[in-house]
């Protein structure tokens, strides 16, 4: 069996392990080191596709930042009663199960019935995902979009700052 | 040639649409914002993996540019997200959002 194959089974059912273990934990602060394997499982898969890039800022960003920030919050809240965090239970949750799984079926039908044509990765994967050659077209023809985010996360910062304050008529 | 040898771009689309489906159920099913706010990162995520299969595929790199921008715009809705949940408990003392009916009439 292909390396390939292998490390995609291995990373994907890791991936939707843990994407159904963040969403069935009851404490959220199982849930957040959940995700955390996730966003580890999908660097695995980046690497398959020979994204290293990537692979590399999904685990700075994403397992690094984003997940520190929301146990920092999980922690703020303080939710030591063990009694509100149980789930009651909601039929909504079967419908949403179901209805998920029918989705999924679907999508699965549709990629077998109508086949993509493409079978390998392109022999350009390895060289286009290099720190190089995204840099290269980032800070060429994507120079704008790249300012404009920017401008984003500067607005994302003010926006965190004035509805995290204590006082909201400051 | 078989599966095993080579793996097609479907797998890929696959595996995105099943983590892009675990978190759209997530989002429905849990009351806890906080962990809603994290079905919508599985969700990102799982757009991502599409994203750079199809760039890795198809030999070009717009894909993987795109997951950058869309990294940028997940850390930029987590801090505000976060942010919204930290001033919604302030004022409510809840986070579960069933118990929050303010808009409600």
């Amino acid at each position: 069996m292909a390396l390939q194959v292998l490390l995609f089974l291995l990373f994907g059912a890791g991936a939707v392990g843990t994407a159904l273990a963040v969403i069935t934990r009851r404490n959220p602060v199982a849930s957040a080191l959940w995700m955390v394997a996730y966003f580890l499982m999908l660097a695995g898969i980046y690497l398959t596709l020979q994204a290293q890039f990537i692979a590399i800022i999904q685990v700075l960003i994403y397992a690094g930042a984003i997940m520190v920030l929301m146990v920092f919050v999980i922690m703020l809240l303080n939710l030591g009663n063990p009694e509100q965090l149980r789930e009651r239970f909601n039929p909504r949750v079967v419908l949403a199960t179901a209805l998920g799984a029918l989705l999924v079926l679907q999508l699965l039908l549709y990629f077998v019935s109508r086949p993509t044509g493409f079978r390998q990765l392109s022999p350009e994967a390895a060289r286009l995902g290099t720190t190089e050659a995204i840099g290269s077209v980032l800070f060429t023809d994507y120079l704008f979009p790249f300012e404009a985010v920017s401008l984003l996360l500067l607005s994302a910062v003010i926006g965190a700052v004035i509805l995290a304050k204590r006082k909201l008529e400051g | 040639m078989h599966w095993s040898q080579q793996l097609p771009l479907e797998a890929y689309l696959l595996l995105s649409a099943t983590l892009f489906t675990i978190g759209v159920v997530g989002v429905l099913v849990r009351r806890n914002a906080i962990i809603i706010l994290m079905s919508i990162e599985i969700m990102l995520n799982a757009v991502n993996v599409a994203l750079v299969a199809f760039s890795a595929y198809l030999g070009n790199i717009e894909g993987q540019l795109l997951v950058f921008f869309v990294m940028a715009v997940a850390a930029a809705e987590a801090a505000v997200g976060l942010a919204i949940v930290l001033a919604l408990f302030r004022t409510q003392q809840t986070v579960y959002v069933d118990e929050i009916n303010l808009m409600k009439w």
